[in-house]
């Protein structure tokens, strides 16, 4: 027990079920622990977006809508080829060209798997470019049209090299190289202990193995095996990549639609050489990310060198093209999956091989789903990379864990179908989660789990079935993040973080945690986000924002408050100990003597309180640490049961209704939880049934890259969707919220999988499973010949 | 401001044939939100690339510019149409009606506020286009059954799957709209 920490007592458990209290030591300036949301005012309650009136009237600002004085419009030079070396370049013509301001030519790719001993920045002449679209230069001009007339002026002579795209082919020993050397392993941009590579395969990695899987398959009783397909899904962010770079002598500044603009600024401090202090990143409104915008891509260094040069602002946004085949994308996967268990389905032993492409990135894995989800000492996962010419994959919505789920949660219930147990059934013998165990019982409740009937019950052609799977997420923390909270001397209250809203409200849920310490309302509260000249905050992705942001924000509301009160305690002669806030008031236990917040805030000797807060440890400790973030001890849960329609005359699967129950620790809003479940299970069913991104195996090229041909679930496929969400406290953080982005897509697909498996007999093992998939499944058109 | 359209009326003004310009900049006007706006547009400019660069409109938003997404809806005459696929020089004298033009500076349309009060917002780059359509729907059938609205709003993207609370958001404003004297 270490000095100055001090005991308490927080609520564990999930509400209505099992709460009850536990002792925590926590430090001396963290805020006394949050009761549950029922005794709350503010937390817990659904409050409307601070931002919402801006964005249904169209004042919020957008990365694309900014515009500064004397702003150049930059394009990128993209390869046409999928494999082409660089035997010439001419870019005079361009310079030359009217309106012009600046040219870049890019000796020194980033955003893709990095090759050990690398040789360092190339003259762009001699360079390889290694799928269709790889960036060649960039150009700046007053308008965008002359900066793309002048893009048609740079005279490159390509020499084509041969290339791979399909992913069997890619794999085999005489098959064209993408990279010439090993690159560095990695998982997530993290550097990770080097693993094998020949030719385009790169692992197999090992490391999520544990006990001996061979035996454990031996001493099964019933032994079942299948193989699983996952497409490649691409981001369709509506708001494209952009930004606006401003290099000035005292400094680069950046308006740029991201999801992490404390992480910008150190990638571009680093890039460029400049101090952190020099760098300032900014993001007002910004319109999706979903993974794709994390960390800087070659179009930010094209941008930012083009400031740099031409002395001016510049505004570089992708194409909705450039999207689809430059922005990265959820890479493919090929799972092999052979799983042991005994008669009563306890699990004897796994085997996972799996491989899957990410272009010329890394990141095909399958996450940590099937290692984490249901006990099996042994256990075995090789999964590989493997490279082709096509653009780099990037981190989408529960990467990993969603094809993970998709071939795990089906195998899971080819074994319930063998034992003949039911798969809830089987998953309350294998699934320690008590989390999950009260979402099975609830989901199947309220989805009417008792009405499923046997595989292929309906005799007509419309088939209907019921089918359910489940979610593993680790819950993610970041401890680089920081949040300031000012009490001004009018009573004005300010919450000020690098932290980024990307749409799921985080600004909102910092409104209403400071509220609630302060005793005010949320809409009390100016909520200053998204700029990197504020406390450094965490990034927007891995679910792990609300979870790293509001503990700060309380206790720095917390702390800030102390000070006020301790202000003004003399004014109301009473002990500071003896006062609290409440109802826009400070005032005594009894509320015989108070003063309101703006009349104690009055009192201020200066014009304002200022406090910084960082993000804490876990209380009860991580699991893990990883540099600025950490693994939480526990990860989140969820259980979706999906009602379908399958046409067996059309193919078509059509979603009747969804229910969902998640948890993510305390709910601080829960209508904007929803919202984003919403988005979770709505782009997992397109992830299932529609989406594809189709590459043309004889020049390489994206033949869907736009809206309409890549097709995505929109209001008429959009299924009845009933959430439910856990209210479940752990005592770990001054909050005890958690994320919910990626755990609500994780389990879609796959339960859409099982209720179709449910409706027509036929197992769905690849996705997307569209009409054509549906209809050869059935034998009603032959198989497609080959892979896509 | 909202006016139904009669069946005949022509889908785009057609200029008589003397009346060709170009390619240079030409100068045309745009009634927009109620205000007549002078501007120099190159011919191929498009009513969303006027109304978002000439005339600092950036609510209107796009995300394809090929008509796939309806995130750039506005109105022409009250009938909502993506700008990214009406030229700026066609528009002639029909009415353009703007996000920013739907509650200017009063107070917020029935379905700006269900949006708020249903949470139909994520990111909010798709709003602005839904909203129009929204509106434009009740504008013209105020009393919506669920699927008119999913129809309506059927060639609207929204990457971040809002939909559930856009549907329930109309169909909240329709109710409220009925229930007004
Ligand atoms: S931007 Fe006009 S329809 Fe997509
Ligand atoms: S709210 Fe993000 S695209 Fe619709």
């Amino acid at each position: 027990m270490s000095a100055g920490t001090r005991s308490e007592h927080y609520p564990v458990g999930i509400a209505g079920v099992s709460l009850r209290e536990i002792e925590r030591r926590v430090g001396p300036d963290e805020a006394p622990p949050l009761p549950p949301n029922a005794q709350l005012r503010t937390v817990g309650q659904s409050a409307p977006r601070v931002n919402g009136r801006a964005k249904v009237t169209g004042q919020a600002r957008f990365t694309v809508d900014v515009t500064l004085p004397g702003m150049l419009h930059a394009r990128l030079l993209r390869s046409p080829y999928p494999h082409a070396r660089i035997l010439s370049l001419d870019a005079g013509p361009a310079e030359r060209h009217p309106g012009v301001r600046a040219v870049h030519l890019i000796d020194h790719a980033i955003g893709r798997a990095r090759e050990i001993a690398d040789p360092g920045p190339a003259a762009p002449t001699g360079r390889r470019m290694l799928y269709v679209g790889d960036p060649i230069a960039a150009v700046a001009a007053v308008t965008p049209q002359e900066a793309q007339a002048a893009l048609d002026l740079i005279q490159v002579v390509y020499q084509p090299l041969p290339f791979v795209i399909d992913l069997e082919d890619a794999r085999k020993a005489d098959a064209p190289r993408v990279f010439e050397r090993a690159v560095h392993s990695e998982s997530f941009g993290e550097p990770a202990p080097q693993l094998p590579q020949h030719g385009n395969v790169h692992g197999p990695d090992l490391s999520a193995s544990r006990g001996n899987a061979a035996a454990g398959l031996n001493a099964a009783e019933v032994l079942v095996e299948a193989e699983f397909r996952t497409q490649v899904q691409t981001h369709c962010c509506l708001e494209p990549h952009a930004l606006v770079a401003d290099w000035r002598d005292e400094g680069l500044t950046v308006y740029i639609s991201t999801q992490f603009t404390a992480g910008i600024r150190a990638e571009l401090a680093e890039a460029f050489g400049l101090p952190l202090s020099r760098v300032r990143v900014l993001v007002d409104a910004m319109g999706g990310g979903f993974g794709s915008k994390s960390r800087v891509g070659q179009y930010v260094l094209s941008a930012v060198e083009l400031s740099r040069r031409a002395h001016a602002p510049v505004r570089l946004a992708l194409d909705r093209h450039e999207e689809q085949i430059d922005s990265g994308h959820r890479p493919s996967t090929v799972q092999r999956i052979r799983l042991g268990a005994r008669r009563d389905g306890t699990l004897t032993g796994v085997s996972i091989d799996a491989y899957g492409t990410a272009g010329v990135a890394l990141g095909a894995g399958v996450g940590n789903f099937a290692q984490s989800i249901y006990e099996c000492a042994h256990f075995a996962l090789a999964q590989s990379d493997v490279f082709t010419h096509a653009g780099p994959g990037a981190p989408m919505r529960a990467p990993g864990n969603v094809p993970g789920a998709f071939a795990y949660e089906q195998i899971i219930d080819e074994l319930a179908e063998r034992l003949g147990m039911d798969p809830l059934a089987l998953r309350e013998r294998i699934d320690a989660s008590p989390v999950r165990r009260e979402e099975r019982r609830a989901g199947a409740e309220r989805i009417g789990w008792s009405r499923r009937r046997p595989p292929g019950s309906d005799p007509g052609t419309l088939k209907h079935g019921l089918g359910m799977a489940q979610s593993h997420w680790p819950a993610l923390i970041q401890t680089n993040s920081a949040c300031e909270v000012r009490i001004l001397r009018d009573g004005s209250v300010e919450v000020r973080s690098s932290v980024q809203d990307i749409g799921t409200g985080v600004g909102t849920v910092l409104a209403q945690v400071v509220a609630e310490e302060l005793g005010l309302a949320p809409e009390q509260i100016a909520v200053r986000i998204g700029d990197t000249d504020f406390a450094a905050g965490p990034p927007s992705y891995g679910s792990r924002t609300s979870a790293s942001i509001t503990p700060p924000a309380r206790n720095a509301a917390y702390r800030a408050l102390r000070q006020l009160i301790e202000n003004a305690a003399p004014s109301l002669g009473a002990a500071p100990e003896a006062l609290a806030a409440r109802d826009g008031r400070i005032c005594t236990a009894d509320g015989r003597r108070s003063l309101s917040f703006r009349e104690a805030a009055a009192l201020l000797r200066t014009d304002e309180i200022s406090v910084v807060a960082s993000r804490s440890d876990d209380y009860g400790g991580f699991g893990h640490r990883m540099g600025d973030a950490a693994m939480a001890r526990k990860g989140l849960g969820g259980v979706q049961f999906a009602e379908v329609a399958v046409d067996t005359e059309t193919g078509r699967v059509l979603i009747e209704r969804v229910v969902a129950v998640q948890d993510c620790g305390r709910p601080l809003n829960p209508r904007q939880i929803e919202s984003q479940v919403h988005g979770g299970i709505l782009q997992g069913i397109s992830y299932a049934l529609y989406e594809e991104r189709i590459l043309d195996a004889h020049t390489g090229r994206m033949l869907n890259p736009n809206l309409e041909q890549y097709k995505i679930l929109r209001s008429r496929e959009t299924p009845t969707i009933e959430v439910h969400v856990l209210e479940h406290y752990q005592g770990e953080s001054a909050t005890d919220a958690y994320g919910i982005a990626e755990p609500s897509i994780i389990a879609t697909a796959p339960a859409v999988a099982n209720a179709v498996y449910n409706a027509i007999g036929v197992r769905m093992r690849a996705l997307p499973m569209n009409p054509a998939a549906i209809l050869a499944a059935l034998g009603r058109v032959p198989q497609p010949s080959g892979p896509p | 401001m909202l006016k139904k359209i009669p069946p005949d009326s022509p889908r785009c003004a057609h200029r008589p044939a003397h009346d060709i310009v170009g390619p240079g900049a030409a100068p045309i006007t745009l009634v927009v939100n109620g205000i007549a706006r002078a501007l120099s547009i190159v011919p191929a400019t498009t009513l969303a690339e006027a109304l978002r660069e000439q005339l600092a409109l950036t609510g209107t938003k796009v995300a394809c510019d090929r008509g796939a997404c309806s995130a750039c809806t506005v109105w022409l005459d009250g009938a909502p149409v993506c700008a990214c696929m009406v030229l700026a020089i066609d528009v002639g004298d029909r009415e353009v009606t703007t996000i920013e033009g739907l509650a200017q500076n009063g107070p917020l349309h029935p379905v700006q506020s269900a949006f708020i009060a249903h949470d139909a917002i994520q990111c909010g780059f798709c709003t602005p286009g839904l909203i129009m359509s929204c509106a434009a729907l009740l504008a013209h059938t105020p009393d919506p059954s669920e699927s008119q609205v999913r129809a309506a709003l059927g060639g609207h993207l929204c990457r971040c799957g809002t939909y559930p609370h856009v549907i329930a958001a109309v169909l909240d404003a329709s109710r409220r709209g009925r229930s007004r004297p």
